[in-house]
């Protein structure tokens, strides 16, 4: 089953800890021989040691083949050793737990670590889906958007069955079992990057005084150092000075350290999303005790440094994908860092210098290095001359044309390169390898200097784009991400930043004494092509992949471009290049490059697409932190709640507060409950708790002068005591909110609301006050929570209200739409004679505290009366009875007072918010959708709420609609069905018919009537 | 997310915030005067420039007051927090091109 047995590994023969892992060195890097740790790949069992990643684990044990890829099912290996990794996603752990996509390049090893390959079927060494691959002719770019597009009714039929192939890991099937964070932070200076440039900016400022936060995506500090064996600073091993450097950060209580956290978006004003792993890395066994699995952190800071280093850029060439080909970087990597070969015979194929240094470390470490293929007419530059002075066969002016191998590359075709860079002399020669190494440059890494909206420059020589001006201030691109390339400018740079940054924040940076010694060596001199060519036009024999995550080839490219895209953002879409979880860290400038050659533009012109965050996924539970359940909103419950409770109400949420919507009892449902509530309240006592409506106490001497400008009736002469319904208006003339406001005196109102849109209204009052009439002399002030409410509504309500209060209640002394301070059942109260339902009514408003006091009181005396609780739906059939409005059910924001016959509350006397847009031509116009009422001709039949309306009913499509139902519901004191509508000149169709569209196909004929359905007189309010 | 400096309660994050749309549009004295596409241009028609815009926030989460901001479009700098009914102050327009 492995690719490569025991017996071609140059370690056979010395067995030591890691005798099961083949391709391990028996020392070097950064990772603790004396401990194993067990994991599971697919069906193995396998191990490796405290320090590796799944993927140099994997290396270790000789496994390349580790995915198949996205389209064409071909096999995969690992091609990097970082985030830029496209290939090597894998599904960790096992249901809920499991999560799907995650770079085996980046996942820390820990004991009892199960992971499995994806996009296989049934298993990774024998995948059906490969026969794709052999299709591959025939699905090409757009492939979907050309062949799925017709009929167009079939989409629905072909895009389940593109969505079961598509995608490459398993969500899980159930909740997450595991605790996410949040946090905010706040310091003086960012670091993104702990490489030798970031540690250097990092260790300048703190040195300084600044409050430092360093970020590292990696669990350990040294970025590239950790990776090259060489390298020196100050005559001494890197290594040593990494060490110093990360006590010293360690040791400064300035200094914040945040290791596996990445820093994945950069918004404004220096404000950063960063993406913590705290424990993902712990065995299960060890996880949880409080520390969630995730942390985002929502950090500002005044500096921020991006010293977020360089990825090196893959050459494109003919079968660049097969599991063994992997970038020059990567494999130094792994041997440095790791101490794992990531083969035995390798062929190194490079366009500049860095594939060299990878060439001698392997050559250095045992492996055989059978050629280094150069595209550079001739192999120059220091470190070619090592390799040259070390005897490697260096093939300059030459390029892999082609490689072979299923599950492992097993040669290389290498062909002589015409000048011109686009032809291939000869049909080349076969080298055989297990490892083909490759590098075409570097691109720094300028995700965040661009997602904050800094500009780019196109640097020729190192054919990159670098960092020009950032957008915002205290930003500052630094090392290798600045195009910096080497050890010792890397050093200065971060130097230098750091040093800046102290400044900008008004520190005193000491100057150092001197400038760390260390080499400078950059990657040029190089060679660049975007597309290597091979012995056959391209696109025949082989695939030439720019995004290997999507499988997109340099072809599907050049389709695209034939088919007639230009932008590059819509190449982009069109061939979904640079469009996987990797976001194109490898292929996009490759691509860009291609389209460039194509169109004969320069690069730069042809330009690069959005940068956008996330710069690596987040776990959507990171996002989401504890705000999760009952933490997800807040609940807003009256002091009545309790009680609620116990009398088995069922709730529903208007807004933020959970309500009583009805009081089933034994037996009963909805219809039946709501039904026995509305009767009991018309025929004796009902009760209601209406402590959600907004309270707004409006207190000045210019009081009423605010309730005229923003009511569309006059409120100057309201005299204290009395109550009058009010009607809001957006300037636009739309209904917007409505209520009663009473006179509590001369310069106090108090306002209601509706539930939902207490804080709008509240909103809206203070934006006209501060912004355009700051001369009124107002204050506004909320009051919702401070009252416990109730209504008392129906025939008894005088009676009840009579025996725990000892005002005079009768009609002459308390009449309708007045109100009186008063006690109710020894508790202080404020007691308004108003109705929603059309019954006698009164609204009893007492301390919140004591709410719940007076509400069993009232019940304790209205036994007698039946007094009956009722819930916000059976309040919705009693004020549709009587044709009330509720704003938000029979208003949209779309809905004039006119439309609603409402003409009756609105000045002509006065201005008002909103009163100039009743005069727009639009809205007098006598087909506008108005209120009305509808009966059914079948008196049993109850209308579906948001039900369409139509005038008569025909063949053809569409047939015009006339309006809506807008609220619809059994009346039983009507004893039939009842309904409000928004109807096309709705008031000129009075009875007249209309039909309502039914599910299957049904209609219901309905009659047009005035919206008042009971007691049209009103002798009951009034009684 | 904005870092914008209220004038009562020093520099809070834009959530704390909510935006009030273009600044110095003046209710007209009398909305009768008004043709109807001049109130309607006085309803919906806003700037939106590239460069400097003069915006209303509201600290709606906070001390619940108005103020005006001289915000650069482009790179998102505030450039001046002053009150409602100030004058604007005077900037140097950001060009772009």
């Amino acid at each position: 089953m492995a690719q490569t047995t025991a017996e071609t590994s140059p370690q056979a023969q010395s067995p030591a800890p890691a005798a099961r892992q083949p391709f391990r060195l028996r020392d070097g890097g950064r990772v603790d021989r004396s401990r194993l740790v067990s994991f599971r790949f697919d069906e193995r069992e396998l191990t490796g040691h405290p320090g590796d990643t799944l993927a140099s684990a994997l290396l270790a044990n000789g496994v390349h083949l580790v995915g198949r890829s996205f389209k064409y099912h071909r096999p995969r290996g690992i091609v990097s050793a970082g985030a830029e990794e496209p290939n090597a996603l894998v599904q960790v752990g096992r249901d809920p737990r499991t999560e799907p996509n995650i770079r085996a390049t980046q996942l820390e090893l820990f004991d009892g670590l199960s992971v499995s390959s994806q996009n296989r079927w049934p298993n990774l060494e024998f995948d059906v889906g490969g026969v794709n691959n052999l299709l591959s002719r025939f699905l090409p770019a757009g492939f979907y958007y050309k062949t799925f597009m017709w009929p167009a009714a079939a989409w629905e039929t072909y895009e389940k069955a593109i969505r079961q192939a598509a995608g490459l890991g398993v969500s899980p099937s159930k909740r997450d079992p595991d605790a996410y964070d949040k946090t905010f932070a706040h310091c003086d200076l960012l670091v993104v990057g702990a490489g030798p440039t970031g540690l250097s900016a990092a260790l300048t400022a703190a040195r300084a005084g600044a409050r430092v936060i360093l970020a590292e995506q990696d669990f350990l500090l040294g970025g590239d150092l950790l990776s090259d064996r060489s390298a020196a600073i100050d005559g001494r091993p890197a290594l040593e000075w990494l060490a110093e450097a990360e006590a010293e950060l360690r040791s400064l209580d300035n200094v914040r350290i945040l290791t596996r956290t990445i820093c994945f978006a950069a918004f404004d004003h220096n404000f950063f999303g960063l993406h913590e792993r705290v424990s993902d890395h712990l065995p299960f066994a060890e996880r949880g005790d409080g520390r969630p699995r995730h942390r985002l952190w929502k950090l500002r800071t005044r500096q921020a440094i991006f010293a977020t280093g360089a990825i090196e850029r893959p050459l494109v060439f003919r079968d660049n994908d097969r599991p063994g080909i992997m970038l020059a970087s990567a494999a130094r990597s792994y041997l440095n860092r790791w101490g794992v070969m990531a083969g035995s015979n390798a062929v190194v194929f490079t366009g500049n210098e860095s594939g060299y240094a990878t060439a001698l470390d392997l050559h250095q470490a045992g492996v055989r290095v059978a050629a280094v293929v150069d595209l550079r007419a001739e192999a120059e530059g220091p470190l070619s001359e090592e390799a040259k002075a070390a005897g490697l066969r260096i093939l300059a002016g030459h390029a892999v044309i082609g490689t072979e191998g299923d599950k492992r590359v097993k040669k290389v075709r290498v062909g002589r390169l015409g000048s011109d860079g686009a032809s291939i002399w000869g049909g080349g020669e076969e080298i055989a390898c297990d490892l083909l190494v490759n590098s075409a440059g570097w691109s720094p890494t300028v995700h965040l200097h661009c997602q904050a909206k800094g500009s780019l420059v196109w640097d020729e020589a190192h054919a990159c784009f670098l960092p020009d001006k950032a957008m915002q201030k205290g930003q500052a691109t630094v090392g290798a991400a600045a195009g910096a390339f080497g050890l010792a400018s890397c050093l200065a740079g971060g130097e230098a930043a750091g040093r800046a940054a102290a400044e900008a924040l008004g520190l005193a940076p000491r100057a150092p004494a001197r400038r760390l010694e260390a080499e400078d060596r950059d990657f040029l001199p190089m060679r660049q092509l975007y597309c290597v060519p091979s012995d056959k036009p391209l696109g025949q024999g082989g695939k030439h992949f720019i995004d290997q995550q999507n499988d997109v080839t340099a072809a599907d490219l050049l389709l695209a471009l034939r088919e007639g895209y230009r932008s590059i953002e819509h190449v982009k879409r069109y061939t979904t290049t640079g469009m996987g979880t990797d976001q194109g860290k490898l292929g996009n400038v490759n691509a860009i490059g291609v389209v460039a050659e194509h169109l004969k533009l320069p690069l730069p012109e042809v330009g690069v697409t959005t940068f956008r965050a996330p710069y690596t996924p987040v776990s959507f539970g990171a996002f989401a932190g504890r705000d999760v359940d009952a933490l997800l909103d807040p609940v807003r419950t009256t002091p009545m709640h309790s009680w609620h409770e116990r009398n088995g109400a069922l709730f529903e949420d208007v807004g933020q507060w959970r309500r009583a919507w009805y009081y089933p009892k034994e037996g009963e449902d909805l219809r039946r409950a709501v039904s026995r509530e509305v009767k009991a309240t018309r025929d004796s006592l009902g009760i209601l708790d209406a402590t959600t409506l907004g309270k707004i106490e409006i207190v000045g001497p210019d009081a009423a002068e605010l309730l005229n400008r923003v009511y569309t009736n006059a409120w100057s002469k309201l005299e204290v005591g009395r109550c009058r319904y009010g009607l809001m208006l957006k300037e636009d003339g739309m209904v917007m909110d409505d209520g009663v406001t009473s006179r509590l005196d001369e310069t106090r109102f108090l306002m209601t609301t509706t539930t939902g849109n207490a804080a709008s209204v509240l909103a809206h009052l203070e934006e006209w006050l501060q912004t355009e009439w700051p001369e009124l002399k107002v204050y506004l002030t909320s009051v919702t929570e401070q009252f416990a409410t109730m209504t008392l509504s129906g025939p008894n309500a005088r009676r009840l209200l009579g025996e725990l209060c000892d005002l005079d209640l009768s009609n002459e002394a308390f009449p309708h739409m007045s109100w009186q301070p008063g006690r109710v059942a020894g508790v202080p109260a404020r007691i308004f004679r108003i109705s929603f339902t059309g019954e006698l009514s009164y609204e009893i408003n007492v301390p919140a505290g004591q709410g719940l006091y007076v509400w069993q009181t009232l019940f304790r005396h209205g036994e007698k009366y039946g007094i009956t609780p009722y819930g916000t739906e059976a309040m919705h059939v009693l004020r549709a009875e009587k044709g009330f409005i509720i704003v938000g059910q029979e208003t949209d924001g779309s809905v004039t007072p006119l439309d609603l016959s409402m003409d009756w509350i609105v000045s002509k006397k006065k201005d008002f918010i909103g009163r100039r847009s009743l005069s727009r031509t639009d809205i007098q116009k006598p087909d506008r959708a108005q209120l009305v009422g509808l009966l059914t001709q079948d008196p049993a039949l109850v209308l579906p709420e948001g039900g369409a309306l139509v005038e008569t009913m025909r063949e053809e499509t569409p047939v015009p609609m006339l309006g809506h139902v807008t609220s619809s519901y059994w009346s039983p004191n009507c004893g039939r069905s009842i309904a409000l509508a928004l109807v096309k000149g709705g008031r000129g169709r009075l009875g007249k018919t209309v039909i309502c569209a039914l599910d299957g196909g049904k209609t219901a004929p309905c009659t047009v009537v005035e919206p008042l359905f009971f007691d049209k007189e009103g002798e009951r309010l009034r009684g | 997310m904005l870092l914008i400096d209220c004038p009562h309660c020093g520099p809070r994050a834009e959530l704390e915030f909510s935006y009030g749309h273009e600044a110095h549009i003046e209710r007209p004295k009398d909305p009768d005067a008004l043709s109807d596409s001049d109130w309607a241009a006085y309803l919906f028609l806003r700037e939106n420039p590239k460069g400097v815009i003069l915006e209303r926030w509201v600290h709606s989460h906070g001390c619940r007051r108005w103020f005006n901001v001289a915000r650069d479009t482009v790179s998102y700098e505030i450039l001046a927090v002053y009150p409602m009914g100030a004058e604007p102050p005077k900037l140097e327009q950001a060009r772009y091109v």
